[in-house]
């Protein structure tokens, strides 16, 4: 017998974790000497109330909609994969080999070109942990963090010893071509009179972004290999003795991961800097983690974390712009989340399911 | 290289490995009892931050050290709560401390000092000074072992000496106290201590403790003593270069010493010299940068001996199962 309703489980457990971040962020932000609610109604106006705000919003929204579903997909099958901040570095390098060296005629293939690029390199930076976590028993989350170390060495020997152009100082690749410049929706939704999302680096990576939340949507609740991740990830003895390959599930699970982490990078290095840089990915990676706990490992819950995230991205950006409170509150807010919605979750889940048992006893 | 080079190279390698010794230590204490700690990082950042804060409004930098210890304890406090009394996921608590640290820091710091997220310079007792031992200077001169002495083992700060001073006593506690041995258990089967009478909670809060009080001399010993001040994101990836000392070290004390030696040889080489030339090949410096990882990942995989990690470790201790 479940202990509470589903509805509790999926909606009322998350928000009340969230309340409980807002309430501490609102706490620090008064420590530091400034008004909670101006802060909070100057970050709704920067990242809501102008379409360049939103094309921001949205824009982040991307990369956490991708590090949140790979981070997702892997919970699936009880796999932490910390990874995504790696997995994504490398994607990015399989973004600019792409665009640089393949003479795209238009950017509908390019972004075609650039998305397998990318998937591929980030599914093979995530290969070697699922393989040795698989085979040989290697901890995960161990090998993962030492990936991205890993990847992000690797990168900056790449971007400075051979990407680098001649004569270039900063360690970044040349310009992508023109043809692979993608339509930003400045581009898309604007009118002769009226421009819309002026400024803004949103670009059509977002649908492909929702593209990617339906197929892991279908993925995991309508195919047979998600099922057998689901089950695997229930529970490791029974889907070994239903004939599922706990090596094969590890090793896929990963590879799908670390691909769809890649592809955050298709957002960042080809539709904004146009460009591979060092840092592209500003921690997007860790902040999947987050997102894929907000939104319970569901792609539509992943969407709407990836959303709020986005916002306070963007709207955090807008803080440090206006008041003395620095941008690395976004990153205090990104703990608590992780906190309550991850760590501290049985805080919250415990009186709670005391109080529906207590409740149900009553009406019985 | 010659003989000072090589002296010079030491003495760094030795300032560079103390933060990573103490912070292997901790996560020792913490593992061997069952609680995995991916939030060294963390304390150490937020250790290091309040020790420079207090230590430059204090001027003393013992005042700072304790506040650095405090700081950590506190997040230690914040991952046993989660991990232990509610059974949280003790991964996800490690990475919800680091970005704790990382984003409050520079918060608390741009807040108090309004420099850009960090302190201003520690000088004078603000800082931990080098101890010369006794004898150093009159020894200098005595071939060979007199520069050894003078340059390698004398002129430290005395974080440095108390570090390498605990690998003999967490031996020593591990190994040879009841304390240690209920410490050990714990993390291998919980329940058998349980069984005994002994509380598997007290224990692990223990263990835990140890780890924040360690953790908060290592980030004092980066601000106040590596470097004068604290300045953003300044662990730099040390908590985890830490942990794969750990992993390294197969959860042993010594082998921790000899892990954390062995990577701040590392750092002292990529700091000294930026691609190193043997003869034809050209090892580029971000070899060196990754080197420790590679060697974890490759420790990890079973390749060279196998690293079994404490049974019961990263598992929640349910009382009725």
């Amino acid at each position: 017998m479940d202990k509470m309703p589903q509805w509790a489980d999926v909606v009322l457990i998350p928000l009340i974790s969230l309340l409980l971040a807002a309430i501490l962020s609102a706490l620090v932000i008064l420590a530091i000497g400034e008004n909670p609610w101006a802060a909070f109604k100057l970050m709704v106006e920067g990242a809501l109330m102008r379409s360049a705000g939103w094309g921001y919003t949205l824009y982040y929204a991307t990369n956490f909609i991708f590090t949140g579903l790979a981070v997702a997909v892997a919970f699936h099958a009880r796999l932490f994969n910390i990874g995504g901040e790696g997995q994504a570095m490398l994607g990015g390098l399989g973004v600019a080999l792409a665009c640089l060296y393949v003479p795209w005629p238009h950017w509908s293939l390019a972004i075609l070109g650039a998305s397998v690029g990318a998937a591929l390199f980030g599914a093979l930076w995530a290969l070697i942990p699922a393989y040795l976590q698989a085979k040989r028993g290697s901890h995960i989350v161990i090998t993962t963090i030492m990936f991205n170390f890993i990847a992000a060495a690797l990168l900056n020997y790449v971007l400075v010893n051979i990407l680098r152009p001649v004569g270039a100082m900063d360690p970044a690749t040349a310009k992508f071509p023109e043809a692979t410049h993608l339509p930003t929706f400045r581009d898309m939704f604007s009118t002769a009179d009226n421009i819309m999302f002026r400024g803004a680096p949103a670009n059509v990576t977002f649908f492909l972004a929702l593209a990617a939340c339906l197929v892991v949507w279908v993925l995991i609740w309508r195919t047979r290999l998600g099922y057998e991740l689901r089950a695997f990830g229930h529970s490791e003895s029974a889907a070994q003795y239903a004939g599922i390959s706990p090596v094969k599930i590890t090793v896929i699970a990963m590879l799908i991961s670390g691909a769809l982490a890649g592809m955050m990078s298709v957002n960042t290095t080809m539709g904004e800097s146009e460009r591979l840089i060092l840092n592209s990915t500003e921690g997007a990676g860790f902040i999947g983690i987050a997102v894929a706990l907000m939104g319970r490992s569901h792609p539509f819950g992943v969407l709407l974390a990836a959303l709020l995230f986005g916002f306070l991205y963007q709207g955090g950006a807008e803080l440090a712009l206006w008041t003395t409170i620095p941008r690395e509150l976004i990153v205090v807010i990104q703990a608590l989340v992780i906190l309550f919605t991850g760590a501290l979750d049985n805080m919250v889940r415990m009186p709670l399911e005391k109080l529906f048992l207590a409740m149900r006893k009553g009406d019985a | 290289m010659d003989y000072m080079t090589l002296l010079q190279l030491l003495d760094s390698t030795v300032r560079l490995a103390t933060p990573l010794l103490l912070a292997c230590l901790a996560g020792l204490y913490s593992e061997r009892a069952g609680i995995f700690d991916i939030g060294l990082e963390g304390k150490m950042l937020a250790a290091a931050f309040f020790s420079a804060a207090f230590a430059y409004t204090t001027g003393s930098v013992w005042i700072g050290l304790l506040a650095g210890i405090a700081a950590s304890l506190i997040l230690s406090a914040v991952h046993g709560l989660a991990s232990i009394t509610f059974r949280g996921n003790q991964l996800i608590s490690g990475v919800a401390i680091n970005f704790l640290a990382a984003g409050m820091t520079v918060l608390v710091a741009q807040n108090w000092f309004k420099q850009g997220g960090r302190t201003p310079s520690l000088i004078g007792g603000a800082r931990f000074e080098p101890i010369t031992l006794p004898f150093a200077e009159a020894l200098k001169d005595v071939p060979v072992l007199g520069p050894l002495y003078y340059e390698l083992i004398s002129g430290h700060s005395i974080l440095v000496y108390i570090a390498f001073a605990l690998v003999p006593l967490t031996w020593w506690v591990l190994f040879r106290t009841r304390f240690g041995l209920r410490l050990r258990a714990v993390g291998e089967n919980p329940a058998a201590v349980d069984t005994a009478g002994v509380s598997v909670i007290g224990l692990r809060f223990a263990a835990v403790a140890i780890c924040g009080v360690l953790c908060g001399i290592a980030g004092a010993y980066l601000a106040t003593a590596l470097q004068a001040g604290f300045v953003k994101d300044m662990t730099a990836g040390r908590g985890f270069i830490a942990l794969a000392a750990l992993i390294f070290a197969k959860w042993r004390p010594w082998h921790a010493l000899g892990a954390c030696l062995l990577f701040g040889l590392l750092q002292a080489i990529a700091l000294r010299y930026q691609n190193i030339d043997l003869g034809g090949i050209v090892i580029p410096v971000q070899v060196m940068d990754a080197l420790p990882y590679i060697l974890t990942v490759v420790i990890l995989a079973g390749f060279v001996g196998k690293a079994i990690p404490p049974r019961a470790g990263g598992e929640p201790y349910v009382k009725e199962r």
